[in-house]
């Protein structure tokens, strides 16, 4: 919240006039967005819009057809997923994507993995250096444990934990990157009001202790209006406004395209 | 003991060592089907290739045995880094049939040439052990498959510790639940695979000089990576685990088939009964013993 008072944020992420077609689809066209530095920016549309996509040519999976991004006025637009991630871009998935076979521990350990840089060798013999990279990093995992209360889970399979929960390790596992874009993709779909406050509250938490500029994707209109420094909605692929939650719950087309029956 | 009960638990014994043995060759599977999904049909011509340099070497050029082993090493893996770079690598994102072919083709490749270049004769790999069997009270065992299973014990536990405990084992792991949540997370996919190509490469090598050793080298040795896929498949594909106990009781029935059935229908049963073994878990157990399910969300 606190990047509206300040006077002029630095643009932490810029999507540049970024178009992708699947084939003959659409699925996103001329699509711009200045991200500020330290907010929380929410991207909302009905479903097929485009958001993921979105979310997908940020992360790197996708390159754009048409269109260019930038981090922290660089331009990554061509730079492959593993490389964005050093660069300071994490990310949570929308069907979630832990390491099914892994223990919470050791998918918050991956999380590390750009910070690592003893070699194969080393690792194998765990000797000297990678001992002590393991120490460092390991005491980092675990105040990320500790800050999303999942002392009690280190050693179980992720693939064995409730669906809350899982969505929370998988929030910890991008953390542990120590991302300074964080970009989450329906984080609180499927879950119940109590379990939606609780995402809710790691997300500000997030953003306020580190200061991660957070770029989300959310279907629950009530909690983006109520977290989100600013809104962008995309219909069919389409960026139809942008603003402050509050103009954009105003504007006319997004009530129309978006908002449509259930706003009256 | 009774005569009769001495020859099965001689049997069952030296059905492990074999066991151990075929799991060190097993483990080659299971490292590139983990990380890359696809199966290394050429995985036996690899322990064939491996073994040949070094018998090769030390008989025609007159290495040392820790030199031949140095050169085949150095081959193995050079070749696989190049093998992932050159040939896998733009297959990326391509149906892991087109993979499987891959391999099945270099396998012929390297039948044909292992020969070519070498020569086609049998020669042995000899480790400096000696050739009198050990006499363990009432038990008769081949110094040659005692220090086979040893070399396999040790290396399991490496790979086994590796997989389990280490960063990059760890990642790797990762690597082979998914590409793209691997991808952001940082990890370098494609430097993942490389390192389970050379890895594999270093288990042929391993399981090329243990069988080697046993069984004499020359492209009759290939036939391992059919000898040891029933192995894998009543392991499960994805399982070093599985690779262990799967080459254990696949040693231990064919040293029995041998015993006790080979006598009455005059030979031959050991070299199908793992096949026999293979086709009744893919009954029950499609994915094997300890591999895991798999679950297409749709």
């Amino acid at each position: 919240m606190s990047a509206q008072s300040e006077e002029s944020a630095r643009t932490k992420l810029k999507i540049d006039q970024v178009s992708k077609n699947f084939g003959g689809v659409k699925a996103v066209t001329q699509v711009s967005l200045d991200v500020p530095e330290g907010t929380i920016f929410s991207i909302i549309g009905p479903n097929g819009a485009g958001k993921t996509t979105l979310l997908n040519m940020v992360s790197g999976f996708y390159h754009p057809d048409e269109g260019s991004i930038l981090l922290d006025s660089q331009d990554v637009t061509r730079r492959k997923p593993n490389e964005r991630a050093r660069l300071g871009i994490a990310r949570t998935f929308q069907n979630i994507a832990l390491f099914q076979g892994l223990s919470v521990l050791e998918n918050l350990m991956l999380g590390r993995h750009v910070h690592m840089t003893s070699g194969v060798l080393a690792s194998f013999l765990y000797w000297g250096p990678a001992q002590r990279e393991e120490v460092v990093h390991r005491r980092r995992v675990e105040e990320i444990i500790d800050f999303l209360k999942l002392a009690d889970l280190r050693q179980q399979p992720a693939g064995e934990l409730a669906y809350g929960l899982r969505k929370r390790v998988e929030l910890g596992r991008a953390l542990a990157v120590d991302p300074t874009l964080l970009l989450l993709d329906e984080p609180m779909a499927g879950m119940n009001q109590e379990e939606k406050e609780e995402m809710v509250r790691y997300v500000l938490d997030v953003n306020e202790e580190f200061g991660t500029t957070i770029v989300l994707i959310e279907h629950d209109m009530g909690v983006v209006m109520d977290i989100s420094d600013y809104v962008a909605v995309l219909d069919q692929g389409e960026k139809i406004a942008e603003g402050v939650p509050d103009a954009v719950r105003a504007d006319p087309t997004v009530i129309e395209a978006y908002l449509g029956a259930d706003h009256e | 003991m009774s005569g009769e009960t001495q020859f099965f638990v001689e049997l069952v014994s030296n059905g492990f060592l074999t066991g151990l043995m075929y799991s060190l060759v097993a483990v080659g599977f299971v490292l590139i089907y983990k990380s890359t999904d696809a199966i290394n049909f050429a995985q036996g011509e690899f322990c064939m290739i491996a073994a040949i340099i070094v018998a090769s070497t030390m008989t025609l050029y007159g290495f040392p045995l820790w030199a031949a082993v140095g050169i085949s090493l150095i081959f193995m893996l050079g070749f696989n880094l190049g093998l992932e770079r050159f040939v896998l690598r733009p297959m990326i994102g391509r149906p892991v049939v087109a993979i499987i072919m891959a391999t099945i083709g270099l396998a012929l490749m390297f039948r044909g040439l292992g020969p070519l270049v070498f020569g086609a004769e049998t020669r042995p790999i000899n480790l400096p052990i000696e050739q009198a069997p050990v006499i363990w009270g009432p038990f008769f065992m081949s110094q040659i498959d005692i220090l086979g299973a040893a070399i396999s014990v040790l290396f399991l536990a490496v790979f086994g510790w590796f997989f389990l405990k280490s960063r990059k084992g760890v990642a790797m792991r990762a690597v082979a639940d998914s590409h793209q949540v691997s991808m952001a997370m940082g990890i370098n996919v494609e430097r993942y695979f490389a390192l389970a190509w050379m890895l594999a490469g270093l288990v042929a090598l391993l399981g090329g000089i243990v069988w080697g050793n046993a069984i004499g080298v020359d492209t009759q040795l290939a036939q391992l990576g059919l000898k040891v896929f029933p192995v894998v498949i009543l392991g499960g594909l994805d399982s070093i685990i599985g690779c262990i106990v799967g080459g254990l009781i696949v040693g231990v029935c064919e040293a029995i088939a041998a015993g006790y059935l080979d006598p009455i229908v005059g030979g031959g049963t050991k070299d199908f009964t793992p096949y026999v073994l293979m086709i009744l878990v893919l009954m029950i157990r499609p994915y094997g013993m300890f591999g895991k399910p798999i679950i297409e969300r749709i």
